[in-house]
């Protein structure tokens, strides 16, 4: 049962010789295959080439040679273009896409030995926080296949949630890493804005995109960032810092750690049960040394304002590039180029890309752009002063990373503002560029939430070593969906 | 603030997008109600406070040197494109 095993172990368990990376490979590919028609959590499935790159990681492993993640077998978002491998983004305008080369993550990650076993379902162009918007159809909770894995990661969540696979990458523009992470009850991580290179990342909002990673665990989050982060000459925000070993930090004690509950996110539209789920996780960081106080940060109930205006209007500029001409769909028999772009562009997005690329036009056309997005603008560089603020007095901030559990499938895609506001939780962290990661802390009836921690520029090792503590006192972490033991 | 039907497909013009006549009045509704939602900022007191125009502050976009670094790899680009004759990307005639 090789599936029951974190990353961290099947990595070790691949050195000791007591698998083989081909008999990694296919076992998970057997189980993708299998949950597929149920949960659809992936769009293409690269069976053969990742055999192939199997039997040349077990010659390496042989020789004693290959990665940190020699052998392993992930999966990445179908937003990270990889070479040769259709990369559609969960959009019908990318159907056809073929990458003509790896983003950086995938190269990096593919270097440090691990395996891709196909791409992943999302979100179309990751607007969405339900995976509901998909052009491939809707990605299920492992946990209750009539409720939502959360999204725009929805794929990532669910094939990791369901142990299809050790790993996978995702990427977070206004919580899309951390909101399925706790909808589907495992770990997620957004780092730092700059620190893992956006390049060959489809964008969508390039101030607040960012890629990270799901796993099983602190540890394994640990082990998959430190490859995956670093500068990168090729994406222009890339900061260029060393990368600290997130993994030698993980068992630092947490004795003296001052930790900020943000008294703004234990609102009236968080849950009841959830709220009580996240006392309970403080109470256990407070029994291993942390100190817990509550912590103000005014502007941020204005988090989905601001978002609402900036994310459409970077969204509307980066999505101008699909014009039906260089790649991506293009209409039946234009009659000219306007009707070239107007129907190859009406016919290859969805409802919900559509109303952002239309909202983003409207914020930042003629007579609006100062009343909207420098407004808007304005009122993030407020909410990044009170993060600095807070970090001041504490080390880390606490809070719930979404208002409830997951919801039905079906139950919030009649109205854009509902689906809007699940995000409320998780935006500020990417309005301000902190890292931010989520970590599974108890059920509100047979479905899992999550706790979120936020740190300071760069304190990735910071909160990863908080959540891997609280994953050494709880067992959150290693439940999963019984459907798929 | 409710949108009319004219400033939604004046919109759609500007994003070159093509709606069905149907989609038009759910568009007006929820962007409408968008806009309400993003109305909100106007009670923020930002007086003084300089638009916020990178998530890290302080850090400077790099910019590279002017140099040719790229190859020609046009047939493995255009491989993705819909339509293509002779290296060139072909479109609707333009010019009569």
């Amino acid at each position: 049962m090789v599936h029951r095993n974190s990353l961290t172990e099947l990595a070790a368990g691949l050195r000791a010789k007591t698998f083989s990376s081909v008999e990694l490979v296919r076992a998970f590919l057997q189980r993708i295959e299998a949950a597929q028609p149920v949960l659809n959590a992936f769009i293409s499935i690269t069976a053969e080439q990742a055999l192939a790159a199997a039997a040349a990681a077990d010659r390496e492993l042989a020789a004693g040679r290959g990665g940190p993640l020699a052998g392993v077998p992930i999966a990445h978002k179908d937003l990270f273009c990889t070479a040769g491998v259709r990369t559609t983004c969960g959009s019908r305008m990318l159907d056809n896409f073929v990458s003509p080369y790896d983003a950086t993550v995938v190269a990096k990650l593919k270097a440090a030995g691990a395996i891709n076993l196909g791409k992943l379902n999302m979100d179309e162009f990751a607007m969405g926080s339900s995976n509901e918007t998909s052009w491939f159809g809707p990605v299920r909770n492992p946990w209750n296949t009539d409720f939502v894995p959360g999204g725009s990661s929805g794929g990532s969540a669910a094939a990791v949630a369901a142990r299809l696979i050790p790993a996978a990458t995702a990427t977070d523009t206004g919580g899309s890493i951390r909101q399925p992470a706790a909808l589907c009850g495992i770990t997620g991580i957004k780092p730092t804005y700059g620190r893992v290179s956006r390049y060959g990342m489809i964008a969508f909002a390039s101030s607040l995109d960012q890629g990270g990673v799901l796993t099983t665990s602190a540890a394994d989050a640990a082990l998959m960032l430190r490859e995956m982060a670093g500068f990168d000459a090729n994406d222009s925000t890339s900061v260029d810092a060393p990368v600290p070993d997130y993994v030698a930090e993980l068992d630092a004690p947490l004795a003296g750690v001052r930790i900020g509950l943000i008294k703004e996110f234990v609102d009236e539209g968080l849950d009841r049960e959830n709220e009580l789920r996240i006392r309970d996780a403080l109470k256990v960081l407070e029994r291993l040394g942390a100190s817990l106080r509550e912590v103000s940060l005014p502007n941020l109930p204005r988090s989905v304002p601001v978002y609402y205006v900036v994310a459409p209007a970077e969204c509307s500029s980066n999505l101008a590039r699909y014009d039906g001409v260089r790649f991506g769909h293009r209409c039946q028999e234009p009659r000219d180029l306007q009707d070239l772009y107007r129907r190859s562009r009406g016919e290859g997005f969805g409802a919900e890309v559509k109303r952002r690329v239309m909202t983003g036009t409207y914020v930042l056309s003629a007579g609006y752009y100062d009343a909207y997005y420098l407004k808007a603008q304005r009122v993030r560089q407020l909410i990044a002063a009170d993060f600095k603020r807070a970090f001041g007095e504490v080390d880390v901030l606490v809070g719930p990373t979404s208002p409830t559990a997951a919801f039905r499938l079906g139950a919030k895609t009649a109205d854009p503002i509902t689906m809007y506001l699940n995000d409320i939780y998780t935006i500020g962290a990417n309005l301000a560029g902190l890292p931010a990661l989520s970590v599974p802390c108890g059920f509100v009836g047979d479905l899992p939430v999550g706790l979120q921690v936020v740190g300071p520029h760069f304190a990735e090792g910071r909160i990863l070593n908080v959540a891997h503590r609280y994953q050494r006192e709880t067992d959150w972490h290693r439940r999963s969906p019984e459907r798929f033991a | 603030m409710a949108l009319t039907r004219a400033q939604i497909e004046s919109i759609a013009q500007l994003a070159r997008l093509e709606l069905e006549p149907a989609e038009i009045p759910v568009y007006q509704e929820s962007l409408s109600r968008i806009i309400d939602l993003v109305g909100e900022l106007d009670r923020a007191d930002t007086a003084g406070v300089t638009p916020m125009a990178h998530p890290l502050p302080g850090l400077r976009q790099r910019l590279r040197a002017d140099e040719v670094t790229e190859q020609d790899r046009h047939e493995l680009y255009q491989a993705n494109a819909p339509q293509v004759a002779a290296g060139l990307y072909l479109v609707p005639k333009v010019i009569e």
